[in-house]
């Protein structure tokens, strides 16, 4: 077989993804038709498929814009960066990034920090399962040797950092609350932590994704409040601790070093 | 009803599917099926949205497999592809077919993946001796992977290539031939490429090589037009199959006999018992083939091997 007849699959996906282009070489449809309309069906497939993968996983960012603008937004997003596996549930991983230099999405400055909020959402829905710390385990913890202590966090733990009120702006839309005037002068950090099947999202208080990092670090408490104190002066570490308890996101806080 | 198989025997693998209606599994079914443990006779899933290490989808994967047989259908691994496989993602399917033990692990003939980018459509190839080359060489590299022969699917055509040197059947034959493969007849791709395309359906069934087929797929499609306002079908998986797919389906079942068949139906998601009532449909077609109906086309059908 001649090297004719080999097929440019480079010059397929060119075309597919730059509707500017003609329908690659080679191709016909029934006799006497151009093949124009029939690419197109690919090139709708690809787009459509991509932008509803985009909506079905940025649901509040989508509210937010209104599905026109966003459908337009993930579009274009779409054709600078395709998904890199065939795991659909990882596509939107530079989503925010996109979003937060997409000059037409300029009034909505949070938008992008709901994006990466939503992001992880999607990744504690599928993370590994593991077994929170038990009640009666985290009641017989020697709090007052918990500085020279590390922790294990549960493997969906994800924390989001935002000047934005973007707990309050994703909470208002999950829900069918009335949408009363935010404020949006002050920021919040989401904690994200699907301890069995259903992904939680609350907020912690300010410097707590410092301390969440930390902690994944593999730093000591002690060395977790210094990384928070970095960020808040007046770090809450009883608050902070509270909500990661609540949230069930300990699997193991280990001994002493 | 069928008796369930009892829970020391859940997870074994069957050699294959049930020769009986089943269903695309939708995570928004689930709490329907889990309250009604409906008659269904196996359920299929995307391989690729079970790719996470956790979560719902296993939770609800290991409930559902428990009691019901399970086909496993991969939409990534881009067969069709000049490229070589993704070897990390091979090993991501045969990590998901060790875990569930799939009586069936179903392919596509078509390409999905150019270099890292992902483009998440089933893209046509040419059939010529360059294309046959690599699609042997990928199911060949599957199958020695997961240890079991895959089943090959043909693909709905929206335009056919000029360096094409086999017809789809011929290449598919050449395929099974060459790799002892299985096939997965969609019967409303076949329709959809044969109106677009203008062959005949009908000549397209009777040529399949039947006595390969270990699945049939049915779904609903959309409407178009070119531009001649000619029909332009899309295989969109999101509608209730067409009366002309029926047809057809009953004319593959008198050649092929009974065999696993599948509603698809992935996009404007139905509620259950709309979906259960075509699964329901699709039965009583094999039933009607149980009870003696089309013996004789099968007969023939099943002496025509791929030689």
């Amino acid at each position: 077989m001649t090297a004719s007849a080999d097929f440019d699959q480079n010059a397929f996906v060119r075309a597919l993804l730059d509707p500017e282009l003609p329908a690659p070489n080679g191709l016909e449809a029934r006799h006497g038709i151009p093949p124009e309309r029939r690419f197109a069906v690919y090139r709708n497939n690809v787009c459509v498929g991509l932008v509803d993968a985009l909506a079905e996983r940025f649901p509040v960012c989508r509210q937010l814009v209104g599905d026109e603008f966003f459908r337009a937004m993930a579009q274009r997003h779409m054709r600078e960066s395709l998904p890199r596996t065939p795991m659909l549930f990882e596509y939107g991983h530079d989503f925010a990034t996109f979003v937060s230099s997409f000059e037409p999405a300029r009034e909505l400055p949070y938008l992008s920090d709901v994006a990466r909020l939503e992001y992880a959402v999607g990744q504690a829905y599928h993370a590994e399962n593991a077994t929170p710390l038990p009640m009666d385990v985290i009641r017989a913890l020697p709090f007052d040797r918990l500085a020279g202590a590390t922790a294990a966090l549960h493997p969906s733990t994800h924390v989001v950092a935002s000047t934005y009120p973007i707990v309050s702006i994703w909470r208002r839309h999950m829900s069918d609350e009335e949408m009363t005037p935010l404020e949006l002068n002050h920021g919040e950090e989401a904690l994200v932590v699907r301890p069995e099947l259903a992904v939680n999202v609350t907020a912690l208080p300010l410097g707590g994704s410092a301390f969440v990092h930390a902690l994944e670090d593999r730093k000591t408490f002690g060395q977790a409040v210094i990384a928070a104190s970095g960020v808040a002066a007046d770090f809450d570490l009883t608050g902070c601790l509270r909500e990661l308890l609540l949230a069930q996101a300990f699997i193991a806080v280990g001994a002493s070093r | 009803m069928e008796t369930r198989s009892a829970p020391e025997h859940s997870c074994t693998r069957e050699r294959s599917l049930p020769a009986r209606a089943g269903v695309g599994f939708k995570s928004a079914h689930f709490s329907d099926i889990e309250a009604s443990a409906p008659d269904v006779g196996f359920f299929e899933i995307h391989a690729e949205n079970y790719m996470g290490d956790g979560g719902p989808p296993h939770a609800q994967l290991m409930r559902l497999r428990r009691d019901f047989p399970l086909s496993i259908h991969g939409v990534g691994l881009s067969i069709g592809g000049a490229e070589r496989l993704d070897r990390e993602h091979l090993r991501r399917v045969k990590f998901l077919a060790d875990r569930y033990a799939p009586a069936a692990f179903s392919e596509h003939l078509a390409w999905s993946t150019q270099g890292a980018r992902f483009l998440n459509d089933l893209l046509p190839l040419p059939y010529n001796a360059t294309t046959l080359a690599h699609v042997v060489a990928h199911v060949d590299e599957i199958q020695e992977t997961l240890g079991r022969p895959i089943l090959l699917e043909n693909p709905a055509a929206y335009l056919r290539f000029q360096s094409s040197d086999y017809s789809e059947i011929d290449f598919l034959r050449e395929v099974v031939r060459r790799t002892d493969c299985r096939l997965l007849l969609d019967v409303t791709n076949a329709y959809v490429s044969a109106t677009n395309l203008a062959f005949s359906a009908e000549d397209y069934i009777n040529a399949f090589p039947m006595s390969y087929v270990e699945e049939i797929h049915l779904a609903g499609y959309a409407e178009d037009a070119d531009e001649i306002g000619d029909p332009l079908l899309i295989d969109a998986h999101c509608a209730p199959v067409q009366d002309a797919v029926w047809r057809l389906y009953d004319r593959a079942l008198a050649l092929r006999g009974p065999v696993a068949t599948l509603i698809e139906w992935d996009n404007d998601v139905p509620a259950w018992p709309l979906l259960l009532e075509q699964a329901a449909r699709a039965a009583r077609f094999l039933d009607k083939q149980r009870s003696g109906f089309g013996d004789n086309a099968r007969s023939e059908a099943l002496h025509d091997g791929v030689g």
